[in-house]
């Protein structure tokens, strides 16, 4: 968590500004070659915009334990639904193209940067932005999909592999040549206000994010079950040739999966960016290799089983980092996953579903 | 070994040919830079990246022994470096002053190779129960736990002892004791033994193994086991224990690769073996071939030293290994070259 450039990952950010707050920080730096010092001077001090640690800056003293446990909870469900978001992405591309897009990590990153500019420079409003970034993200997904994996659509999976890390190298890298490896401060997108009930107090950004997710899924369910598309995608998924016979154009679905997943992941873009408000060419990284791990989680290729891994693995970060250890919260992440896949080789909701999309 | 006419029919026999090729390809890589580096011929820049190159081929090497010949995609390879860079490091410290460094290095590696080997397989047992790409991800998974683990990990080294500590550090060292691991900070001060001539003869090393292996028995079962599983085990053949024997080698190798990268530098963190590491190593093992280990050298080679080589280029660098990486792969699975080359291959033969 503490590398020597702590701007490399958002996560690493905000492990960094959870020791002002929480105050472990100085706790945790006894010994005489103490790294700390640096990372002080580089991350950043200004308060948190991001609301998914909030809750610690309580004005009278330590919260009821019960109602921080609530509010953690309701911390990772706000993460979670980000990591669902994007793993979306990645298992409705598993599913019907049967690859594991390493770059779609990436395309968030450009997907943060557009609104980024959307919302500094050219001082759209909310929605214009979000929209903006949503349409950038679906050109993207599709142009990189006819230009790099199209061609590949007979070659064997890892080929295809290699090809995807080469996309987010070239994402990666392309980024850093034109918006500097310098990270930018993601403005906020709404009120940072905090909805009170009883004692425990939400942020109006952790409700936004976990409504959008939940939005998302219900509209992304009805497009797979109640339309022709839809279920044209399911067909896809099943069995390619089959559904070529039937009169499906295969290409187009798949172009059009491509669509949907970059689409996703220009929102989850903004929802990370504003719950961990640092712009970076490596943004997508670390999320984008959770929320693949969530996918797996829920068994890639399912739907509900993205929704559910996100969730989980979501609650699973925040909690550990609140009751254990925040540098350990990463083990203890992949932990459950190993732990899982071998109870469920297949994930939790892996097999036992019939319509994986 | 029908044919075997002396030793030289035993060298260019078909069974042997690309054994020699890739010895016959190290040595004679190793005597012209070593010509270059005497003569003083080689520049700064490339004389630091020997040993670099050399950790990156053993370890590109193992990596093609698990997904190459055994079949698993593994996306942790760089977990089992830091584990070689870390135990090697730990060694060579609490070792300096008392054993020369020569015997000191190589004791680094033969523990730092023992104690990955020993990680991989119980690593291994969780792992070769899963197939696929839930494999891959496990492995992906493994491979951050240990990156993370190590990032936390606190080692010291006085005159009572080695202390170890876990998340915080909180040694009361006595006299010239001093941290071997210091948690996100990695190994300081380390003394660098590592030298290209150790980094060579751990290829040949890798390479004997391999070859060996994959001529063998054990290799033709491992190979089965790969091609397909049911038959495999219709026929007798272990499976858990024929994968368990490529996986464990492969760490082993890793590990090795890994104790010579970290006493080669004087800072060593644990954040420099990310799955970025692991996935170029892959990229490595990819574009050489899988199961072909000239291909790995050639490769690794080529591909350590392309970003080196456009250094010129400055910050574009990185974006056209990029569009390389993309573009060998557009070419080489294209179906219209790929029957050119087949019916070209058809004409010679």
């Amino acid at each position: 968590m503490h590398s020597p450039a702590p701007l490399s990952d958002p996560f690493g950010l905000s492990d960094s500004a959870l020791f002002y707050i929480d105050g472990s920080f100085s706790q945790n730096c006894k010994g005489s070659a103490c790294p700390k010092p640096a990372m002080r001077r580089n991350a950043p001090r200004r308060p948190l915009q991001g609301a998914l640690y909030r809750y610690e800056k309580h004005e009278s003293g330590e919260p009821k334990p019960a109602m921080r446990f609530l509010s953690n909870l309701v911390t990772g469900l706000g993460l979670g639904s980000v990591y669902a978001i994007i793993a979306l992405g990645y298992t409705m591309v598993y599913g019907i193209a049967k690859m594991l897009n390493f770059a779609h990590g990436d395309v968030i990153m450009v997907g943060a940067y557009v609104a980024f500019f959307a919302f500094t420079r050219f001082g759209m409003p909310m929605p214009a932005g979000v929209l903006l970034a949503v349409v950038c993200c679906t050109v993207l997904g599709v142009v990189v999909e006819r230009l790099a994996y199209k061609p590949l659509r007979q070659a064997s999976s890892l080929s295809v592999l290699i090809t995807a890390i080469g996309v987010s190298y070239f994402l990666q890298n392309a980024a850093q040549l034109l918006w500097s490896a310098s990270p930018k401060m993601f403005p906020p997108i709404i009120s940072t206000g905090v909805l009170k009930i009883g004692g425990l107090s939400i942020a109006y950004l952790t409700l936004l994010t976990i409504a959008t997710c939940i939005i998302v899924m219900i509209c992304l369910t009805l497009f797979i079950n109640r339309t022709k598309t839809g279920s044209a995608m399911r067909a896809c998924s099943e069995d390619k040739d089959a559904a070529r016979l039937m009169g499906i154009n295969v290409n187009q679905i798949i172009s059009l999966t491509f669509a949907i997943g970059s689409g996703l992941a220009a929102i989850a873009a903004v929802l990370l960016c504003a719950n961990y408000p640092t712009v970076t060419p490596t943004l997508g990284s670390m999320p984008g290799i959770k929320a693949f791990t969530a996918a797996v989680f829920g068994g890639i290729g399912s739907i509900p089983g993205a929704l559910l891994g996100g969730l989980l693995l979501g609650i699973i970060e925040i909690l550990s980092k609140a009751y254990i250890s925040t540098q350990l919260s990463d083990v203890i992440v992949f932990g459950v996953l190993i732990v899982i896949l071998l109870v469920k080789p297949t994930g939790l909701l892996g097999k036992k579903l019939s319509e994986k999309v | 070994m029908e044919n075997k006419k002396g030793i030289l029919g035993y060298l260019l026999n078909n069974r042997h040919r690309s054994r020699t090729i890739s010895y016959t390809m190290v040595a004679a890589a190793y005597i012209l830079l070593e010509i270059l580096l005497k003569t003083g011929n080689l520049s700064n820049l490339f004389t630091g990246l020997l040993v670099p190159a050399t950790c990156y081929l053993v370890a590109a090497i193992g990596l093609n022994l698990n997904v190459g010949v055994s079949g698993e995609l593994n996306l942790g390879q760089a977990g089992f470096m830091a584990v070689g860079a870390f135990s090697g490091v730990c060694v060579s410290g609490v070792l300096a002053g008392t054993v020369p460094p020569v015997l000191r290095l190589i004791l680094a590696i033969i523990i730092g190779m023992l104690l990955t080997a020993f990680v991989g397989f119980l690593i291994g047992i969780p792992v070769l129960k899963l197939q696929g790409d839930y494999l891959a991800i496990v492995t992906l998974a493994f491979g951050q736990i240990v990156m993370n683990l190590i990032m936390n990990l606190y080692v010291a080294f006085d005159s009572t002892g080695i202390k170890f500590s876990f998340v915080e550090s909180k040694f009361t060292l006595g006299e010239g004791g001093k941290y071997l691991i210091n948690g996100p900070m990695g190994a300081t001060g380390t003394e660098r033994i590592a030298n290209f001539t150790a980094g060579t003869i751990l290829v040949i090393f890798a390479l004997v193994v391999v070859y060996n292996l994959i001529y063998s028995r054990s290799g033709r079962a491992i190979m089965a086991a790969r091609d397909n599983r049911i038959a495999a085990e219709s026929i007798g053949i272990n499976i858990a224990k024929t994968k368990m024997m490529a996986f464990v080698i492969s760490a082993a190798l890793a590990g090795a690769a890994g104790a010579l990268y970290g006493l080669n530098y004087s800072t060593m963190v644990a954040s420099k073996f990310d799955y970025n590491t692991s996935i170029l190593i892959l990229v490595y093992v990819v574009l050489g071939g899988l199961g072909n280990f000239n291909g790995t050298l050639i490769a690794t080679v080529i591909l350590f030293l392309l970003p080196q080589l456009l250094r010129g280029l400055q910050d574009y660098r990185m974006l056209i290994y990029a569009v390389v990486l993309i573009l060998i792969m557009l070419i080489t699975n294209n179906e219209f070259l790929r029957t050119k080359a087949a019916s070209l291959r058809k004409k010679k033969a």
